[in-house]
């Protein structure tokens, strides 16, 4: 199995430990893998501000750097869910090749999951853990139950942290609301933005949650900024984190 | 004024934006209920995509069919390519009946044409009778959801509002006490009315009839008195057959505010006998949707709301920041198509969350037709200077790896040793009521090539 490594193009600048994270846990279960070095970044920022031409270029880059792997793993809903989704802008039908890169790339709780087919990780991480739900990751590629959504779906982050020893979930308000950040609406419309984030962070705050996780940095970045900013006592952590942390703690027993 | 600016002043007012929040929040969870207690909800929802979509792929056939059946049934049915054209026919009906007062009940299509100030400068009076909609006639205002007119308003304010304009007493705030005033100041109104105009919730083509839901019987009242009923309506309001209905009215209220159904559902097969029942078919910008395969699909809207209510960005930011007859998601894809200028902020009032797509009882991919919006804005040169040139740039350097490795360290080491004021000042747009990450020594790419160069290493 030859897996190349995509890391969201922020995770690389000022999140690596995301992405040395990822690396552990595929290291973990014996997964050989590869970082392209070309690789810089999906395209999002552009395509979500309604930029097609200056996202092109990144499309045709991604399927160029990432072709010939047999999987395409990323820390990353929304990277994913751009290339999986919204390059159809970009390619035909008739773009074989540029097409098998986007179906192999998978997110990283659904490559465990799906792939890996791992259904439990075993480590301690005895802390009361709040699930944000990144968007992206639920609403375009299914990674768990939407709240508006009248049919039952395994969370596939939840279902791997429920696992581990000592691990305790808050009980939100709101199971799945946007954090708010959206990319550049997060500066564009700072004030709703940093209101829904205050939101989140309130909530988790009445739920006792200790670690804030979740399976998008772009989310975890704007709560973690308003979280510092207010000088609340959360610890915000990738689900990657978590899982390689808990996997150098042993389990007690 | 743009979205972004009304909503910072909607936000300012952080205890009232957060009653905002709260109250249509509530009005989503009963919504929730609703759904859950209907275990065929979602094929309700395929069901009445399926029927939409297959509706606009037939309108012109299907609305020949409606007005065929409407005339049989002895309906005068009248077409308007645009809202001033609509409003001219609505006052060459009036003027031929010598209506002096008017009683309306909610229609977000007649909103849409702006018809009560053009019935006001022609001498009508006008009384809108929803109550929801009499509050915001009376405050001077529009109303700020297409379901929920006044949902921006507090029952202080509204008591206010009846004291000035309606006698209630100074400082009472009951809504038992404020609705049964309202209910006396409407019910004469009702009374002395020669025409009443309506909306159209569904209008069947097989039959020629149309349906028309309140929850307050207003509708009904109003147009059972005065000889005269005006049906105004969007021509994509149109349904194929009356058996169609067990698909929608299941839907229509149970997303729009959580109820099973709306206290009444009026079915309107032709005039009473004695009076005379007109329809206006309104076109004004329908058609040019339907033209766009990326957007036709949002004609297939029934007006319930849910989209607003499930916004977290119309939460917090309200109806009135969108300066559109229909706000929220739906609001900003319909809109926007018409007046791209006006409103080329509406589409980026969204972060894409996709909630909006998930609650649509017809299954409208809104957030994919948000995303689609902001390349048409592109398309049309209307996304500003400054972004345009800023996507450009960025996409530049993402395209070049050293580049974008170079300008990533940069940036690193600028932000570890810049003081706090050069970093967090009225330019840093993030850094208002944020902190930016903090800047790691290593870029992610740098420790996998020691980790890799490591584990190569001597064993």
């Amino acid at each position: 199995m030859k897996v190349a490594l995509f890391i969201p193009c922020y995770v690389d600048q000022f999140y690596p430990q995301v992405g040395m994270a990822t690396v552990k846990l595929l290291e973990h279960f014996g997964v050989e893998h590869e970082f392209p070095k070309a690789q810089t970044c999906c395209g999002q920022p552009m395509a979500n501000s309604g930029c097609m031409p200056e996202a092109k270029p990144l499309a045709m880059k991604y399927v160029d750097v990432f072709k010939g792997y047999d999987y395409i793993v990323a820390p990353s809903g929304s990277c994913v869910s751009m290339v999986r989704n919204h390059y159809e802008t970009f390619f035909t039908d008739e773009d074989k090749a540029a097409n098998d890169v986007r179906n192999r790339t998978y997110e990283l709780s659904e490559f465990l999951v799906n792939v890996l087919n791992v259904r439990e990780i075993k480590g301690r991480f005895a802390s009361n853990v709040g699930i944000h739900q990144s968007c992206h990751g639920l609403r375009e590629l299914r990674l768990g139950p939407s709240s508006e959504v009248m049919k039952t779906r395994p969370s596939m982050m939840t279902d791997l942290l429920a696992g581990l020893e000592g691990i305790s979930f808050s009980k939100l308000q709101r199971t799945d609301e946007c954090c708010g950040f959206g990319g550049t609406f997060a500066v564009a419309e700072e004030a709703v933005s940093c209101m829904m984030g205050e939101d989140r962070v309130n909530d988790h705050l009445s739920a006792g949650t200790e670690v804030l996780t979740a399976g998008d940095m772009s989310c975890l970045m704007h709560l973690e900024g308003i979280i510092r900013r207010q000088k609340h006592n959360i610890r915000v952590m990738h689900f990657a984190e978590i899982l390689a942390e808990a996997l150098e703690t042993p389990v007690a027993v | 004024m743009s979205h972004p600016t009304l909503a910072q002043k909607f936000v300012d007012n952080k205890p009232r934006a957060q009653w905002h929040d709260k109250a249509l929040w509530f009005v989503r969870e009963k919504r929730d209920r609703m759904a859950a207690s209907v275990p065929e909800w979602e094929d309700l929802r395929s069901h009445a995509s399926a029927i939409k979509i297959h509706t606009m792929s037939q309108l012109p056939t299907y609305l020949e069919k409606f007005e065929a059946n409407a005339k049989t049934l002895g309906v005068h049915v009248h077409w308007a390519a645009d809202g001033d054209e609509h409003n001219r026919i609505v006052h060459e009906i009036l003027k031929k009946h010598d209506v002096k007062k008017v009683v309306k009940s909610k229609s977000m299509l007649t909103e849409e044409c702006h018809l009560n100030p053009f019935l006001e400068k022609n001498g009508y009076e006008v009384v809108d009778t929803d109550l929801g909609e009499r509050i915001v006639q009376l405050r001077e205002e529009t109303p700020s959801h297409i379901v929920l007119p006044a949902i921006h308003i507090r029952k202080e304010e509204v008591g206010e509002c009846f004291h000035e304009h309606l006698g209630t007493e100074k400082g009472v705030s009951d809504p038992k006490y404020l609705t049964e005033a309202a209910r006396g100041h409407l019910r004469e109104r009702f009374c002395t009315a020669d025409a009443g105009i309506t909306g159209v919730n569904f209008a069947i083509a097989e039959t020629g009839g149309f349906v028309v839901c309140t929850n307050e019987g207003n509708a009904d009242l109003g147009v059972s008195l005065p000889k005269l009923h005006i049906a105004c309506m969007g021509i994509e309001k149109l349904i194929p057959r009356a058996s169609d209905l067990a698909v929608f009215l299941r839907l229509l209220a149970r997303s729009a505010t959580g109820q099973p159904i709306t206290t009444y559902s009026s079915h309107f097969h032709g005039p009473r006998e004695g009076s005379e029942l007109h329809m206006i078919l309104v076109d004004n910008g329908r058609s040019g949707i339907l033209a766009k395969p990326e957007f036709r699909r949002s004609l297939g809207c029934i007006r319930c709301g849910a989209c607003m209510n499930t916004c977290p960005v119309y939460r917090r930011s309200g109806g009135h920041s969108y300066e559109s007859t229909v706000p929220g998601p739906i609001g900003s894809i319909l809109t926007p198509l018409q007046t791209p200028e006006k409103h080329a902020s509406l589409p980026f009032a969204c972060t894409l969350c996709g909630s909006c797509t998930d609650v649509c009882p017809v299954k409208i991919d809104l957030h994919h037709q948000l995303l689609a919006m902001r390349g048409f804005l592109d398309r049309k040169k209307l996304l500003g200077m400054s972004k345009k040139l800023s996507m450009k740039f960025l996409s530049g350097l993402l395209s070049s790896t050293w580049m974008f490795t170079t300008a990533g360290t940069a940036a690193r080491t600028a932000l570890r040793w810049m003081p706090r004021f050069a970093v967090y000042n009225p330019l840093n747009g993030w850094g208002k009521q944020r902190e930016l990450p903090e800047p790691p020594m290593q870029s992610f790419r740098d420790q996998y090539a020691e980790h890799k160069k490591n584990s190569r290493g001597p064993s």
